[in-house]
């Protein structure tokens, strides 16, 4: 799960990361006041208004900008960024609607850099990536300077050494003042805590800067959760999401236990498994339809998880067809079969219905499908079925 | 011959009170697994069904009834430390079927195992099974949730992160007569046991398989690393089939591991990478089967 900068800056400074002061605003008119108090508070002139939306890119998309004139001037920021419809190179052409605002601190800049931590899945281990160059996009620059980067795995009956936090001080650069140090190493264990505690699986500030004062601050902050371990951080989870930032349909979908990924196409898959689903919707392609979403019932779905994930495709309006591919291993085909019917009893069949069934209980689902009255093509293969749709829908 | 379990196999069933566990344990049974031992904590001295023992550890199991093998159907929570008991009891094989651990608790586990002789397949996957000769296959040994029946026995090996695209290729495989050897699902989370690579090294290495079907996904780069420690070194052909050619960069795709980012990990990429190692990339889902024919 993504958050926004403005909560990943909450948990950082409960592990002792440190961030500039700042406060977070859902519309115009707290602005003025919160300016206030960070001028007051800082005594500089400079505060930076910031769109909160969990895609990258914001500076560049004129999601960020400073304000030099005071709280009125502030709020005259604040009404260009909030509401905008900003389009980042992460956010597709449509963009994504501004809402939250985060009101911050201005900083008296030295130098910027870029400090990551992330699950790397072929050392198996949490690694640190630094690199001297910030505010760039890191991949570009592991891409064209890869020796400007580097990276440190960490044993994890271990955590992040001693010596691993000064080799990547004397990286960065920031060994040479003992309160810069200091201030580095703070963070950078804080920020191996945070990761482990919170059960991240990517905590990305970029930039890291270190101020002309010579303090090392995480000036952004981006947080993914690893869903996996939502059970061990309920109430953080709850707290955190922002569901104006996520699909609702794909939230619907995650409440029931089901996995949806809302495509652009017009033929509707429910598939069990999630490799049998991505394949279904490759070979949906590959004949010439286009998949309107990715939908894996899991492998021991109930019928009402299958009615559930069934009534999502029917009353989704750019379905023109629909595919039901399904190899029963645990899954057993009669409950497939009967949660289809369920569905479409409640809600109608308007559109071609192509099924493919194989596997645990096959006879008895179909023996269901037939007795249904539905019309309902059955296919023997997943290539006869993936056919068999796009020609339905095409005639 | 066959790769990491046979009919002689002696399992242990770690939750085989639970819901699952005990689906699937008496599945395994009906296969023919020898299922020696279970283990539940706080249920010691139990019989599963009548005919099983059950222990409130793994030590246990291993000391009385001789368990080698382990198989977990343990809840997310305690997944990770269910594995650790395993190979702490000297269990050379753990399969762990659970969906949903925390990767963080894999990374430790990964590094604890670095220590012992022991395997891990899994977590988030179907299992390991060597078909026998009996009727729909059985006699052999089952390891997990896959269908036993669709399986047959033979020269093929089936090697895969996808549990229902493992069954489709079995599937295929066997309409088309062609039997397996042993099939493994090592699952689809970003850290877990048993690679591509190390797989394709048992493959590689038993006499009884003659060719390899590889199923790989989008996400991370094992594909790749298995293309060119095949170029180097697979003396047996591969078929590969990378399922997530049309998934949309930045999303999860059911499994915790397929997911595209930062542009990297693309079906395309892998794709690329296997041909590039002379493996026959079957151009559909179904084609696994007559691709792997055609080259036999």
């Amino acid at each position: 799960m993504k958050i926004h900068e403005y909560q990943a800056k909450q948990v950082f400074r409960r592990y002792g990361i440190a961030v500039p002061e700042g406060q977070a605003a859902f519309n115009v008119d707290e602005v003025p006041a919160i300016a206030k108090k960070l001028i007051d508070q800082t005594g500089n002139q400079v505060v930076v208004i910031k769109a909160q939306i969990h895609a990258g890119g914001r500076g560049k998309g004129g999601g960020v900008k400073l304000a030099k004139g005071g709280p009125e001037d502030a709020k005259a920021v604040a009404e260009k960024i909030l509401g905008m419809q900003l389009v980042t190179k992460q956010t597709g052409p449509e963009g994504q609607k501004v809402r939250r605002i985060y009101v911050e601190q201005g900083l008296d800049i030295d130098r910027e850099m870029y400090f990551a931590m992330l699950v790397d899945r072929e050392a198996r281990r949490i690694a640190v990536i630094a690199s001297r160059e910030g505010g760039m996009d890191i991949e570009e620059v592991a891409e064209s300077h890869p020796e400007k980067i580097l990276t440190v795995h960490i044993d994890p009956l271990l955590g992040l050494a001693p010596y691993q936090i000064r080799k990547l001080a004397y990286f960065l650069g920031l060994a040479d003042k003992k309160e810069t140090f200091a201030s580095f190493a703070k963070l950078a264990e804080g920020m191996y805590k945070c990761f482990v505690g919170e059960d991240c699986s990517l905590v990305e500030v970029n930039p890291l800067l270190v101020t002309k004062q010579g303090n090392v601050v995480a000036l952004d902050g981006k947080v993914t959760f690893d869903d996996n371990a939502e059970f061990r951080h309920k109430t953080l989870f709850a707290e955190l999401r922002d569901p104006d930032e996520e699909d609702p349909v794909e939230l619907e979908a995650k409440k029931v236990g089901l996995s949806y990924v809302s495509l652009h196409g017009n033929i509707g898959c429910l598939v069990n498994g999630a490799g049998l689903a991505m394949a279904t919707m490759d070979i949906i392609k590959h004949y010439g339809g286009e998949p309107a979403n990715f939908l894996d019932v899991g492998g021991g779905a109930s019928q009402e998880q299958v009615t559930q994930a069934f009534r999502m495709i029917l009353s989704d309006p750019g379905v023109k067809g629909i595919f039901v591919n399904i190899f029963g291993g645990i899954m057993r085909c009669d409950i497939v079969a009967n949660g289809v019917v369920a569905a479409t009893k409640e809600l109608g069949l308007k559109v071609p219905l192509v099924v493919r069934l194989e596997g645990t209980n096959v006879e008895a689902g179909r023996r269901i499908l037939d007795e249904s009255g539905l019309k309902i093509q059955s296919a023997s293969s997943m290539a006869d079925g993936a056919q068999k749709i796009v020609a339905a829908i095409k005639a | 011959m066959s790769i990491l379990v046979d009919e002689k196999t002696r399992v242990v069933f770690q939750g085989i009170t639970g819901e699952s566990g005990s689906l699937h344990a008496r599945a395994c049974i009906a296969y023919g697994t020898k299922v020696v031992a279970g283990v539940t904590p706080g249920r010691g001295g139990q019989k599963f069904d009548e005919k099983v023992p059950v222990y409130d550890t793994v030590e246990e199991a291993v000391k009385k009834d001789g368990a080698e093998v382990s198989c977990i159907f343990v809840p997310p929570v305690g997944a990770a430390d269910a594995i650790i008991e395993a190979a702490a009891a000297g269990i050379r094989l753990v399969v762990c079927i659970t969906d949903g651990v925390p990767v963080i608790d894999m990374v430790r586990v990964r590094r604890f195992l670095e220590g012992t002789n022991t395997k891990l397949v899994g977590p988030n996957c179907p299992g390991v099974i060597t078909p026998g000769t009996g009727p729909s296959s059985t006699g052999g040994c089952k390891i997990g949730i896959m269908p036993g029946h669709i399986h047959k026995k033979g020269n093929i090996g089936v090697l895969s992160k996808s549990g229902t695209l493992t069954y489709e290729a079995v599937g295929q495989l066997t309409a088309l007569g062609i039997g397996q050897s042993s099939c493994i699902g090592i699952g689809g989370d970003p850290v877990g046991g048993l690679d591509f690579v190390d797989c394709l090294k048992l493959f590689n290495d038993d006499p009884e398989t003659q060719g390899v079907v590889l199923i790989g996904e989008i996400g991370g780069n094992a594909e790749q690393r298995a293309a060119e420690w095949i170029k180097a070194n697979m003396k047996k052909p591969v078929c590969a089939f990378i399922a997530g050619r049309t998934a949309p960069p930045g999303k999860r795709m059911g499994h915790a591991g397929a997911i595209i980012a930062g542009g990297k990990g693309t079906a395309a990429e892998k794709m690329a990478a296997f041909e590039a190692a002379g493996v026959k990339v079957a151009p559909t889902p179904a084609e696994m089967g007559s691709t792997m024919k055609s080259l036999m």
